[in-house]
């Protein structure tokens, strides 16, 4: 454990000199909100846990987030994870693409994504499907890591902003590659900014730059067993912090709603936005 | 056949002209008219351009400039469209919408009252 919060503060201490971004303090859940076009955001997803009767975990995604176009915008995920008394082991990748099919805003938004993943003994939890829950983080990353996952996931991302809320929700399907059947999840968040105006006078920690929210996620089933039996869900409350010119810090403690899930998650995130980068690379090749 | 051949390459001039101006600003004629007579609830007020200009260097000036100049293929806001074509409410339309085609992307991210702020400070620009 105590390596465990040795490497994440290590972590947080470096990332954090560099990052800028504003973003929603979701962590499973998607708005409907894109990068910026031109812009490339690295952000860094890390998920606390202990399973029951398992050793605790830490698991971690690195994100390059591209804005291809206003209405597209593309990623890629290094996912890794340690475990205690276990090892330090690279998980796999993903990559995913979100795209918006309306040009304006609307009451409700919505955005399709599609993603490809190959992952094995993954802990980074980006998204609760099927029966996935507490007993499959049990099993040692020696024998896990031999069970290498080729997914398809695709997701509709409904988003809505009404009067300073953000209101998103997330219907999943995700599709192993193999003769395994499709499996279905959900996710949900409501956050808002503090103080809806903005200061007259640059501040580092006033209200606006604070947003709070709560987010809730979890499995349905499977295409043979769809429902809430044997699947396990998360609730929490969720805050993240923009600081001026820079870094946006995420926090979320959840809690597992059922005894198939997992007690407790604590996550935390980092982000950085490059504004306009291949605009920079240019410039700096001149 | 040469007078033919002028009077396509005269069409498709004109067209392509015709084209390129409604890019320029057809999101103007966009906005529905309940939007375009908007009201800023903070016309008027010195500290509502400040906190726009501070949204706008955070957010805005890496495209479109440190003073709103435009940068490359990203317009100026400084022009006559800007500060006098379009009201308040327009310049908040194309804000909470973006113009996604064009490349402007929807800023609804940001409060309504951060919006306003943002208008306020670009219609600062011609003061």
């Amino acid at each position: 454990m105590k390596r465990i919060v040795t490497i994440s503060i290590v972590v947080a201490a470096f990332t954090s000199g560099i990052a800028l971004a504003q973003e929603r303090p979701y962590f499973v859940t998607y708005s409907h909100e894109m990068e910026e076009p031109g812009n490339l955001e690295i952000e860094s997803f890390n998920v606390v846990g202990k399973p029951k009767g398992g050793n605790r975990f830490l698991g971690s995604n690195l994100e390059f987030e591209y804005g291809a176009t206003a209405w597209w915008t593309s990623e890629l995920y290094l996912d890794g994870q340690i475990t205690a008394d276990e090892s330090t082991i690279f998980t796999g990748f993903r990559w995913e693409n979100r795209i918006r099919p309306l040009m304006r805003e609307h009451w409700i938004n919505p955005v399709f994504y599609v993603e490809y993943e190959n992952t094995s003994a993954d802990k980074a939890l980006r998204e609760v499907v099927g029966h996935d829950g507490n007993d499959d983080l049990l099993e040692p990353n020696r024998d896990a890591r031999s069970d290498v996952e080729r997914e398809m996931e695709l997701k509709l991302i409904l988003g809505s902003n009404y009067h300073g809320w953000n209101i998103s929700e997330n219907f999943i399907g995700e599709k192993n590659l193999t003769a395994e059947p499709w499996e279905f999840g959900y996710a949900w968040a409501i956050s808002r900014p503090l103080k809806l105006a903005a200061s007259a006078h640059r501040c580092t920690f006033c209200a606006e730059r604070w947003q709070a929210g709560v987010e809730m996620y979890g499995g349905l089933g499977d295409w043979h067993s769809f429902g809430l039996n044997q699947t396990s869900h998360y609730f929490g409350p969720t805050v993240n912090w923009s600081a001026p010119g820079g870094t946006t810090i995420s926090f979320s403690p959840q809690f597992g709603l059922n005894d198939y899930s997992i007690g407790h998650l604590y996550r935390f995130g980092i982000s950085y936005e490059i504004e306009q980068v291949f605009g920079r690379l240019r410039r700096s090749g001149q | 056949m040469k007078r033919r051949v002028l009077e396509i390459l005269t069409g498709f001039l004109m067209l392509s002209v015709f084209a390129l101006a409604m890019a320029d600003g057809a999101w103007l004629a966009n906005v529905p008219s309940n939007d375009h007579g908007k009201i800023n609830p903070y016309s008027g007020q010195a500290d509502a351009v400040e906190a726009g200009k501070n949204i706008f260097e955070e957010h805005c000036s890496k495209c479109h400039g440190v003073n709103a100049e435009g940068v490359k293929k990203h317009p100026s806001l400084r022009t006559a469209r800007v500060q006098q074509e379009a009201s308040a409410g327009d310049l908040h339309w194309l804000l909470v919408n973006g113009n996604m085609k064009k490349g402007m992307p929807s800023w609804a991210k940001l409060p309504d009252p951060q919006l306003w702020q943002l208008v306020s400070y670009l219609k600062s620009l011609h003061e």
